[in-house]
């Protein structure tokens, strides 16, 4: 299975012509018709929820609460919702913060997996097989059984409250290291040895042959970190009370109890939230489906 | 000797030839052969492998070793505390209802919700691979939830839930039904929530499933084509039967994240604590976080650890068993 996903990032003009009719298929046999209306049903399904989100955010606060189910307010649809919260929160700053961190978790994974997985794929040491047994073992450790004893750390450490204490604890991702050195051995090694013949040092190798030829799997690897701690809830909310170095996530969190029955602003504030997922979404789509193809089968 | 776990992997591959070549091309890099160059190898090793070996045993490995200690104490997140109190925590915690019933909470929220999410996202990708026209709609609409924070579906889901004036009591009076309470209620929050979970999270699933079908080969359909088999023959006879280890990986995954739950139950509820959706790990957050405390919080992450483990390696054997049975 992992070699199958991996492979398939290597040679993405392989897969490109995918989703072809089936043999069988007649264009507008009855079937295809019953096909496309399930499809359709379930999108519109999938996508209501989030629509009736948007259209409540361009209601006003009365027409929101007001309970009619229409899609358009009876006072017109308005901004007021997205101007009132961009004006009194701390939206921006929050944005800011889930920006910063959600980049440093996302460079610093990539840099110290890709570097471990290399020295697993390629360097002979001593107790090789069996620290990458253990490093394997991490990843059934599920992140949330640690928040205790992390927790305690951060105290130690100083670091409850700052942007360390929020980065730090999520750069360890056993999988990846996984998922990458599965990459690196499908590399060939034929490449390497040339450049070593050529007096090429492992890092020079590493960096200027290794990472050009991975760059397909190091850009599905880093969408997906970055999405998930984008999204982090948990830790962020526990290491994080200061609300001026709160994620995005964590601080929408805080002011809901806040504005209490504000439904459209509570709403403005989700879409504004959903937006700029679903914009990178449109632009790594490719990416994001091997991305899950790669994370979800190469975690295995 | 050093080089045998070499030599395996790299003959474990088909079309990397390395092996000969590379002892032919460098000689040197037989560290028994050439031991200045072994040595050099693994000073080499251990700066490749420090950053990820630092951080792996400073957030992961120390705090495994000290969270058992942490659970062996009564230490509490005040600072106070800390004596050792043997297992006295482990005890508590194995004869406390709540415990019980935040463990049978999460098992149920994981039956209720892998089933659906792996049947749903089954028939959305098996329909998606037909080629149907609006290829980016259905990907779009099926997997964009998947992609926004809990915080976001949370409050978008408490707001059709909204018992007044939500969008779901709108659809069941449409119906002629009566209107519910859904996350207020004890007997429907849990369905509440398994509903917007299976919103949220099944195009993780369906990307699995459609990236499974790609990988089906385009002969298999031809040849049963020619055979003579129509679309639905060729769905329960190629289709489903070659879906077989994807569905058995996708149950896997699926089953370990559901025994997760938290964000999503914690802020639909608005934090508030209900009996009929507590997940353990609401629990362990509660004892610890709200409580203070921070040994018998830790004696349950580790109920908790041992409960993933135990099914993630009850999971393993059971398929490793069907692998030998073929």
């Amino acid at each position: 299975m992992t070699v199958t996903a991996t492979r398939s990032i290597a040679v993405p003009a392989a897969k490109e012509k995918a989703h072809p009719r089936k043999p069988g298929d007649r264009p507008f046999g009855p079937l295809r018709i019953a096909a496309f209306a399930v499809l359709l049903l379930l999108a519109i399904g999938w996508l209501l929820p989030f629509l009736w989100a948007v259209a409540t955010a361009f209601k006003t606060e009365t027409d929101a609460a007001s309970g009619d189910p229409s899609w358009i307010g009876a006072s017109g649809p308005t901004a007021e919702a997205f101007t009132a919260i961009m004006s009194q929160g701390n939206v921006w700053l929050w944005a800011w913060n889930s920006l910063a961190t959600s980049v440093a978790i996302t460079a610093i994974t990539l840099a110290i997996s890709a570097l471990a997985a290399y020295a697993f794929s390629r360097l002979d040491f001593r107790g090789r097989k069996w620290l990458f047994a253990v490093v394997i073992a991490g990843i059934v450790v599920p992140p949330q059984a640690l928040i205790i004893p992390l927790f305690y750390q951060m105290l130690a450490f100083n670091m409850v409250d700052t942007y360390w204490g929020l980065i730090l604890p999520q750069v360890v991702v056993p999988a990846m290291v996984f998922i990458l050195k599965q990459f690196f051995d499908g590399v060939p090694i034929e490449l390497e040895d040339a450049a070593r013949v050529d007096g090429a040092g492992r890092f020079r190798i590493f960096w200027s042959i290794v990472l050009p030829l991975s760059r397909p799997i190091l850009a599905a690897v880093a969408i997906f970190v970055f999405i998930g701690a984008w999204n982090n809830f948990l830790w962020p909310f526990l290491v994080i009370n200061d609300t001026t170095l709160m994620t995005l996530p964590v601080g929408l969190q805080t002011v809901i109890s806040a504005y209490g029955v504000q439904y459209a602003q509570v709403m403005a504030q989700a879409v504004l939230a959903a937006l700029p997922l679903i914009a990178v979404f449109l632009v790594f789509q490719k990416q994001i489906v091997k991305g899950v193809a790669t994370t979800g089968f190469g975690g295995q | 000797m050093t080089t045998a776990p070499q030599a395996a992997r790299v003959t474990g591959r088909g079309p990397v030839t390395g092996d000969n070549t590379r002892s032919i091309v460098t000689g040197s890099s037989d560290p028994a052969r050439n031991p200045a160059r072994g040595r050099r190898e693994q000073l080499v090793s251990w700066a490749f492998l420090a950053p990820f070996m630092i951080a792996f045993v400073l957030f992961l490995v120390w705090p495994i070793i000290h969270g058992i200690y942490l659970s062996f104490t009564d230490q509490s997140l005040t600072g106070t505390g800390g004596a050792f109190v043997g297992f006295a925590n482990y005890a508590e915690a194995l004869s406390d209802p709540t415990m019980w019933r935040s463990m049978g909470n999460t098992l149920w929220f994981t039956v209720l919700s892998t089933v659906p999410l792996v049947l749903i996202a089954l028939i959305m990708a098996v329909l998606v691979d037909r080629g149907i026209p609006g290829q980016w709609l259905w990907r779009l609409s099926f997997f964009m939830p998947f992609l926004l924070a809990s915080t976001v579906i949370s409050q978008i889901w408490v707001w059709i839930f909204n018992p007044q004036i939500g969008a779901a009591n709108n659809i069941l009076e449409a119906f002629g039904l009566e209107p519910i309470a859904w996350l207020q209620n004890a007997e429907t929050n849990m369905y509440a929530i398994v509903i917007a979970t299976v919103w949220w999270t099944v195009g993780f699933n369906f990307l699995l499933y459609l990236a499974a079908l790609q990988n089906i080969p385009a002969q298999q359909y031809e040849a049963a084509s020619l055979d003579g088999a129509g679309p639905w023959r060729q769905l329960w006879s190629i289709t489903i039967p070659q879906l077989g280890p994807a569905t058995v990986l996708i149950v896997m995954l699926q089953v370990l994240a559901s025994l997760k739950l938290f964000d999503q139950a914690y802020q639909m509820l608005g934090g508030v604590s209900s009996d009929t959706t507590r997940s353990i790990v609401q629990y362990m957050y509660e004892a610890g976080f709200v409580g203070y405390r921070f040994g018998f919080s830790a004696a349950i992450s580790y109920v908790f650890f041992a409960l993933i483990v135990v099914i993630g390696v009850a999971q393993a054997v059971v398929v490793s068993r069907r692998r030998n049975l073929r």
